[in-house]
């Protein structure tokens, strides 16, 4: 079985059909991308797979479950994870306060046990503080740990992004034009961190406009074009692909 | 230990001030900084609804009036006409209930102090969840013109309801005794007690609010204000975190009201009036929205000069321009100033003022 599984997905904003009955699967484990043109409706696939907007018609399984329908913040608790192509960092909190946010899922403290500072909490503080701060380790931007997100480069908000997402210990990853904005240099970097975050046994699904990024890093690729699947293959098929070819990577 | 070091001063600075006004014979300050510590109560659980989770209310005063008036009405309205009815006899049975004399010699039955003050905070809280279902899911202006609905709703009621008043409001609010003797009352002979009762309760509610941004939750809170949609997308379930925070204020709000309402031994219509509202939100901007510190400072401040009649007839007049000033001039509080260049932009063109206000 498949980790996600979208089947005759349907969203219609009026008489437009951004997705019109999109079905494809995610298996455990790889790389997946969802490539097409602009208007495609590759982020409106993101956004209702983690219940940003809830589908016309149409099903999203993940692990077996039904989630179609489900809220944003109950879908991160099944183990999906996100970026933004708009980086959404937390302004007024740092890069490390950012990471601990990402925690909230596998920390408990509610409002009377931490306004009376009970001390168990003391523990799960120091864990979550921990594991945000090996986060931004592992994303190289430990030294950036108590700078204030917001004033931190576009590069290296962007790792903050992910580390806020890793720590969530997700699934399934969804990462929304993680290249955008980054010179070839740091797309060779993030590129390779995304399959490194595949080797820690995250499935990713990634929506990429850098086509050498994502024939390089991807298991397979889905091509949308207006709302709808005209392809879902292996990248080197994808490349041969004529349909492919004609409305999307050019001759 | 370092967060603990401010709170150490602060209680060193309210037993000092007590201390000065009693060798320099000044004991009538009390009065206002006992008062103005109630308000100051209000203002930071104002705060952190507004400044760290980013929702504003233009409400508070009406939740500071439901504690205040249900205490005050509960705690002087006579039932002595329905002692025959099962359910005060019940309550009489439960010792909820006090019996006594009025000023004629009459017999008068009320109810319990503490019964009152838990029934009127409960009160409060239910009503700001119920009301914060439906209004938190706004935003921005249309949030703060539904609280400020709430509020002219709340103030309308007390004015127009016999039970609470009308115009006149309620007095002869009987003392509140509190454990070890202690009772908040407006008692001359009461009145070191009763500035130790309320900075007491100041600072519990300081230590308290501080313990929260500084956890799990505080920074859930603080992520909504950053990002509704990423807070969302990392777990947090940014609805009922809100609901959460805005009932916890409404709580605090309440309590001020309860205290303050036994230590005036009443309360009238004004401290449910929308300029208050106005107020407690001005006074959360010049501490500088996200400071729990620089909204205590300036309530106490604020709230003294006023109490003081430092303003005069001009009282909401001046809260108002202070509201202006500050969003001119100083955004981030006035704590966060940098009072050269404010200066300095002053005697530039106009156009400029607002940089300048805002600092290098």
């Amino acid at each position: 079985m498949a980790l996600l599984e979208v089947s005759h997905l349907h969203k219609k904003f009026g008489g437009l059909h951004a997705v019109n009955d999109v079905s494809f699967a995610v298996e455990k484990g790889i790389i997946k991308s969802v490539i097409g043109p602009n208007g495609a409706g590759k982020t409106t696939l993101f956004n209702l797979i983690t219940g940003a907007l809830t589908a016309t018609s149409g099903q999203v399984a993940f692990d077996g479950q039904d989630i179609q329908g489900r809220k944003p913040h109950q879908i991160a608790a099944c183990g999906i994870a996100r970026t933004f192509q708009n980086i959404k960092l937390f302004h007024d909190m740092t890069a490390l306060e950012n990471v601990m946010v990402g925690r909230h899922l596998r920390s408990r403290a509610g409002f009377v046990a931490s306004m009376l500072h009970m001390p168990w909490t003391f523990k799960e503080e120091r864990a979550i503080r921990d594991k945000s701060i090996a986060l931004l380790e592992l994303l190289e931007i430990a030294a950036y740990a108590d700078v204030d997100a917001a004033s931190l480069a576009f590069g290296q908000q962007r790792a903050v992004e992910f580390a806020r997402a890793l720590a969530l210990e997700p699934t399934l990853l969804l990462l929304d034009e993680p290249a955008a904005g980054l010179n070839m240099q740091e797309t060779v970097e993030i590129g390779r961190l995304i399959t490194r975050i595949r080797d820690l046994g995250i499935t990713v699904l990634l929506v990429e406009h850098d086509m050498s990024l994502v024939m390089d890093i991807s298991d397979e690729i889905v091509v949308l074009s207006f709302g709808q699947k005209i392809a879902d293959d292996v990248p080197t098929a994808i490349q041969n692909h004529s349909e492919v070819i004609k409305v999307y990577l050019g001759a | 230990m370092k967060k603990m070091l401010p709170l150490a001063v602060l209680l060193l600075i309210v037993v000092t001030v007590q201390q000065i006004t009693a060798w320099s014979d000044t004991r009538f300050y009390l009065t206002q900084l006992t008062m103005a510590a109630y308000y100051a109560l209000l203002i930071i659980g104002l705060c952190v609804v507004m400044g760290y989770a980013g929702q504003i209310s233009l409400g508070h005063a009406g939740f500071f009036a439901i504690g205040g008036y249900l205490s005050a009405a509960l705690t002087t309205r006579n039932l002595v006409a329905y002692s025959g009815s099962g359910f005060i006899k019940a309550l009489d049975a439960l010792g909820l209930l006090v019996a006594g004399q009025d000023i004629y010699g009459d017999a008068l039955l009320v109810v319990n102090p503490w019964a009152a003050c838990i029934v009127a905070v409960l009160t409060a809280g239910i009503i700001a969840w119920m009301l914060g279902i439906p209004v938190l899911k706004l935003k921005g202006h249309y949030l703060a013109m539904a609280t400020l609905g709430f509020g002219i709703i709340v103030y309308r009621i007390v004015l127009a309801s016999a039970y609470f008043g009308e115009a006149d409001g309620i007095s002869e609010v009987p003392a509140f005794p509190l454990i070890f003797g202690l009772r908040v009352s407006g008692d001359f002979g009461a009145r070191e007690q009763n500035y130790y009762i309320a900075w007491g309760l100041l600072i519990i509610g300081m230590v308290l609010l501080r313990n929260l941004i500084d956890s799990r939750v505080g920074r859930a809170l603080r992520s909504i204000h950053g990002s509704e949609e990423a807070a969302d997308s990392v777990g947090v379930n940014t609805a009922r975190f809100k609901l959460q925070v805005f009932v916890l204020s409404a709580v605090f709000a309440a309590l001020a009201g309860v205290f303050m309402t036994h230590y005036n031994g009443g309360i009238g219509p004004s401290e449910a009036g929308v300029m208050k509202s106005v107020r407690y939100v001005a006074i959360v901007a010049v501490g500088g929205m996200a400071h729990l510190w620089g909204a205590l400072i300036m309530g106490i401040v604020l709230n003294f000069l006023s109490l003081r009649g430092v303003f005069g007839s001009y009282d909401d007049a001046v809260f108002g321009a202070i509201l202006i000033a500050i969003m001119l001039f100083a955004p981030n509080g006035i704590l966060s100033l940098n009072w050269r260049g404010t200066l300095g932009g002053l005697l530039r063109l106009p156009g400029r003022r607002q940089d300048a206000g805002r600092g290098a």
